[in-house]
This record gives structure tokens, C-alpha cells and sequence, in this order.
């Protein structure tokens, strides 16, 4: 069995964040950098997936600058055989047809059974990668799964509905998969496995080699909201806090009566 | 302008979002036409041409059938614009147009400033405002984010389509969200647990916040998704609907999908230690400090009051 799982790094989102020069992006300056938390469920899933079948090759693929390595790098160590990267420093720049295109431009002669990607980005959060990526390739899609189950060939989910449903859904692979948060409990590597993943490969590609389309969308402004105003910062000492929070929710509110 | 409407059917219901995607196209003053898969008993109140598949044939979910007759009535139609939710409908079946027809697709818009639409980034910590490139643009809407001032009203002009396209997924119905547990929507204070608390042990200051302002303790989804509390305690999008008279929200952020669950509350108190989180947006104070040191504190003191 072949399977992909197709990762991003983002900043962590509790970062400060700066909008940069051009007014069109953040500033991707002074930012901790971790993998995209929907793309963990997603690995986690395609490891899993791999130890149940046992004969599995599972490649993991990454678009960006070479920073993007080392969250690959966490993936090998997750349990990952080798790696794809395709080198794109301006990959921020991309809309998300040009990224679909390019894993879809990379996966096509491949013969991939199963596809794993996170729903969306925390970062951009379009939720169209991966449904895109399907239909480049001609594959059924079932996006926004939170229960994975593969027998014989045919894959068996639930998707994730408003309001704390599910759709139960079923395919034959190959198909392409979207993970939702909380589909499984994603692993920490372990420090053999840090290890052992330094040995193992990472492909670069470059670009060009894949990406043929132009953008169809771009940002024309990036800016912070307007803060809503009437709400109260209150900052100091835990202890004085504590007495002003006191105060005001005897005279704001009755839940003191 | 003409746009088309996708509106959205489950479990033999409208869905209220539907209404949403008027008063978006109400807001940009375009013509629309709505599409529904969906039954003839339960139509939409709306003046305008609905196009109808039936649900009993078609299936609510399933995106190769309902992506087919999309595009028979896009053809049909001709709009420059086509408008979903961004819902687990909306945000599976929009790629699958936009790419059949080479359209740019803007996802979760927040707003229209100056005729561009605006959608978040980073957790709803920037908005940014897209361009399209394209003649048609599929955009998806956030729930809640546009609404209609006055109840709907009309009656919709059926024009019945259907295919006979064959299935890429078959589909077999429903599971019902988790019964029982807690009734969140019953409490009058609720203190909420979110990532912030770091670890499972650390849930024990948050109920006991909740214990001493007579109220119950909620959570954000990473802690249910983690575990460490169960899904009947999860507020948001796909958890409970709360609307108490005080509501604390400790060390979340302030993801949509939470606030969703929770702005309607009378008033709303938050403690977070990065000043910027877009929980400060809803909250009527924010508590900038470490909830492990905080709400000890707070606790407390409200015990020896």
C-alpha cells in the first residue's frame, strides 16, 4: 500500500503577530514554527494505517522554504518512511489552487491508495487543499472525518456536522481523506525515533518542476480588526485583580447576590 | 449582480443558514436564485426561482451527485457569484465547483468592505481582504457573520432538476451527538476550561472557580478533543449552545467555532495571558494573567467572601 499525508508548518498561533511590508502577509520574521495541528491528526492517522496493514510505504510531503524540514522532520520521527519536499520560499504567496496543483502535479503518476490531509491551515484555514487535490486527481474526497477505519480495501468514516453529528460515509480506495481535530490522539515522537528519522530521506523538488497554473485569487490587504470597543483590560497583580474582578461582577452582574 | 444561494438541508430540516445567504446577497444588492437538495414540504420562504433535487433520490450527503447538479444549474443560470456556508456542506462541496469551473474560491467571508470580500487569519487574529480573479468567484460564508434584519418571508418558484450521475461515496446516514452528561444551556454561570490550562490535572481549578460562583464548568474543544473533559461540557460549533448570565472563559482563545457557542451570554469574562487573543473581542473584561495563578486567587477569595 502507498500513502501520502500532505503537512504544513505555520507559526504557532499564539505568536505576535506583524503584518508584513507589502501589507499582504504576516511578517515571517521572529515566529516559532510547528506543524499545522489539523496535518497531526493526519499523520497520526496514516501511521496508524500503516502499522495495521503492515506492507505500507508512507511518504510524507511539505511545500515551503527549508524551514518546512523540520516539522517534516517530525513526522518522520512519528513514523513516516521519507519525506518530499518542494522548495518554494514564496509558497505564502499561493493561492490554494496553486498548492493543490502542485501536490496534485507531484501525487498524479504515483499510484497513491490513500491520501491524507488536514481539513484546513490554522493559518490561512481556506479548507480547500485537500478537496482540490481529489478532484485534480480524480479521486473521491471525504473531508472533515473524525472516526477512520480501513477493511479490505474499502475505507469507512465520520464526518463531522454541525452540532456534534456525524455522516456515516464509505469509499473504496483509493481516495483522499480530510482530518478533523480530535480524529485520534496524535503521538510524541520518542527520542529513538527522533533519532532514526535524521537517517531518513527528504526529496527536494523545486517548484518550478510542478507548479503550472497561475493564482486565481490574491490578497490585496492584510490588516489586524478593529477591537471591539466597551471591553475592560485589566492587568497587575493576580491578588488586586482578583478584588477588581469581584467588584465588577457585583455591580455588573447578580451571579454575587 | 446574480448570484446563486446553496442552501443546506439535514435530517429532513432547512437549515437557518440558508437565510444567512440572503442577507449576504441582500448586502452586495445582487439577484439570486437559490439551490436546494432537499423535499418539496419543507421549502424555504424566499421570492425567487429555487432549483429542487430531492433528497429521498439524491441523498442529503453526497458530493458527486449534488456537485453535478450544481454545475447543470450554474449553466443554467449564468451567475457571476456562487454562495455557500462555510459548513460541513458548504466548505466540502464549494472546491469541487470553483475548480469545475476554474472559479477562485474565497472561504469563511466575514464581511464585504468597498464590493471585496474579508475572511480571518491566524485563528481570527487578522482579517484580509481577496481579490478575485476569475469571472466567477465561489465564496463560502461564516456562520453567523451576516443576517437577515427582518423574519424571511416569500414563496420560492420550484424548478425540479435531478441526475443520473453514479456515486463516488456511499453514504448511510446519521449518528446522533452524544446523549446525556451535563445541560450546559440550563446553567446560569459557566467557567470554561481551554487549552490554556496545559494540562489534564489543572481542570480541577477551573470547576473549583465554578464550584464557588455556584456554576457549572464547561470546556473548548482541544480539552474535549484531548479527553480531558467529556463532549457534553464542550462549548461551540459542535458542542452546546449556552447563553448564561456569566460566563469565564479560561485560557481559550476565542476560535469561531467557540464563540459561536458562547456570545450570547450576559456577560462574558476572560482570562488569558496573551492580550491579543480574539476572545478579548466578545469579552466584557479581560484578565491578563496566567489562569493557574489567577483563578486560585480568585477562587478563594470568593469562597471567603
Amino acid at each position: 500500500m502507498k500513502i501520502l499525508v500532505c503537512i504544513k508548518q505555520v507559526p504557532d498561533m499564539e505568536s505576535k503577530f506583524k503584518v508584513n511590508p507589502e501589507g499582504t502577509w504576516y511578517d515571517n520574521v521572529d515566529l516559532a514554527w510547528r506543524m499545522n495541528e489539523y496535518d497531526e491528526y493526519a499523520v497520526e492517522q496514516a501511521v496508524q494505517l500503516k502499522g495495521q496493514v503492515g506492507d505500507a510505504d508512507l511518504t510524507v510531503f511539505s511545500i515551503g522554504p527549508n524551514r518546512v524540514k523540520e516539522t517534516m522532520k517530525k513526522a518522520l520521527a512519528m513514523g513516516c518512511d521519507h519525506g518530499v519536499h518542494v522548495a518554494d520560499d514564496d509558497s505564502y504567496q499561493k493561492d490554494p489552487f496553486q498548492i493543490a496543483s502542485i501536490i496534485a502535479g507531484f501525487a498524479k503518476d504515483k499510484g497513491f491508495d490513500l491520501i491524507f490531509t488536514g481539513m484546513q491551515s490554522q493559518d490561512r484555514g481556506s479548507a480547500q487543499v485537500g478537496v482540490l487535490v481529489a478532484e485534480l486527481l480524480n479521486l473521491p474526497c471525504i473531508s472533515t472525518i473524525v472516526d477512520f477505519a480501513y477493511l479490505d480495501g474499502k475505507v469507512s468514516v465520520k464526518r463531522e456536522l454541525e452540532g456534534g453529528g456525524r455522516a456515516l460515509v464509505s469509499c473504496n480506495a483509493p481516495v483522499l481523506v480530510t482530518c478533523q481535530l480530535g480524529l485520534n490522539v496524535p503521538r510524541y515522537p520518542t527520542l529513538p525515533n527522533i533519532m532514526k528519522a535524521k537517517k531518513k530521506e527528504i526529496l527536494s523538488i523545486e517548484v518550478a518542476e510542478l507548479l503550472n497554473v497561475t493564482a486565481r485569487q490574491e490578497t490585496s490587504k492584510l490588516y489586524f480588526p478593529e477591537k471591539k470597543g466597551g471591553g475592560l483590560v485589566l492587568e497587575g497583580d493576580a491578588g488586586d485583580l482578583a478584588d477588581q474582578l469581584i467588584k465588577i461582577l457585583r455591580d455588573k452582574t447578580s451571579v454575587l447576590a | 449582480m446574480k448570484v446563486l444561494l446553496v442552501a443546506e438541508y439535514r435530517e429532513g430540516k432547512l437549515l437557518g443558514s440558508t437565510y444567512e445567504l440572503v442577507a449576504f446577497a441582500e448586502k452586495i444588492n445582487a439577484r439570486t436564485a437559490m439551490f436546494l437538495v432537499g423535499t418539496e414540504s419543507v421549502l424555504p420562504q424566499y421570492d425567487g426561482t429555487l432549483y429542487l433535487a430531492d433528497s429521498n433520490k439524491v441523498g442529503e450527503f453526497n458530493p458527486t451527485l449534488h456537485k453535478q447538479l450544481l454545475l447543470d444549474v450554474i449553466a443554467r443560470e449564468q451567475p457571476q457569484m456562487v454562495v455557500f456556508s462555510h459548513s460541513s456542506y458548504g466548505w466540502d462541496l464549494a472546491p469541487r465547483i470553483s475548480l469545475a469551473l476554474g472559479a477562485a474560491q474565497i472561504s469563511e467571508v466575514v464581511d464585504v468592505v468597498d464590493g471585496v470580500p474579508v475572511v480571518p487569519v491566524c485563528n481570527a487574529k487578522l482579517r484580509r481582504q481577496i481579490k478575485s480573479n476569475t469571472d466567477l468567484t465561489v465564496v463560502t460564508l461564516q456562520a453567523g457573520a451576516f443576517g437577515l434584519s427582518n423574519d424571511p418571508v416569500g414563496t420560492p418558484t420550484v424548478e425540479k432538476i435531478s441526475t443520473d450521475v453514479v456515486s463516488q461515496v456511499e453514504f448511510s446516514g446519521y449518528e446522533a451527538a452524544e446523549a446525556g452528561g451535563v445541560d450546559l444551556s440550563k446553567a446560569t454561570v459557566i467557567v470554561s476550561a481551554g487549552r490554556g490550562i496545559a494540562k489534564p490535572e489543572n481542570l480541577a481549578i477551573i470547576e473549583g472557580l465554578a464550584h464557588a460562583l455556584g456554576g457549572e464548568y464547561g470546556a473548548s474543544r482541544p480539552v474535549v478533543d484531548s479527553d480531558w473533559a467529556e463532549h457534553s461540557r464542550q462549548v461551540g460549533t459542535t458542542g452546546q449552545t449556552v447563553s448564561p448570565k456569566l460566563y469565564v472563559a479560561c485560557g481559550i482563545s476565542g476560535a469561531i467555532q467557540h464563540l459561536a457557542g458562547m456570545k450570547k451570554s450576559e456577560f462574558v469574562v476572560a482570562i488569558n495571558t496573551d492580550k491579543d487573543a480574539p476572545i478579548g473581542e466578545v469579552a466584557d473584561v479581560l484578565v491578563v494573567n496566567d489562569l493557574k495563578t489567577f483563578v486560585p486567587i480568585l477562587t478563594e477569595k470568593l469562597n471567603s467572601l
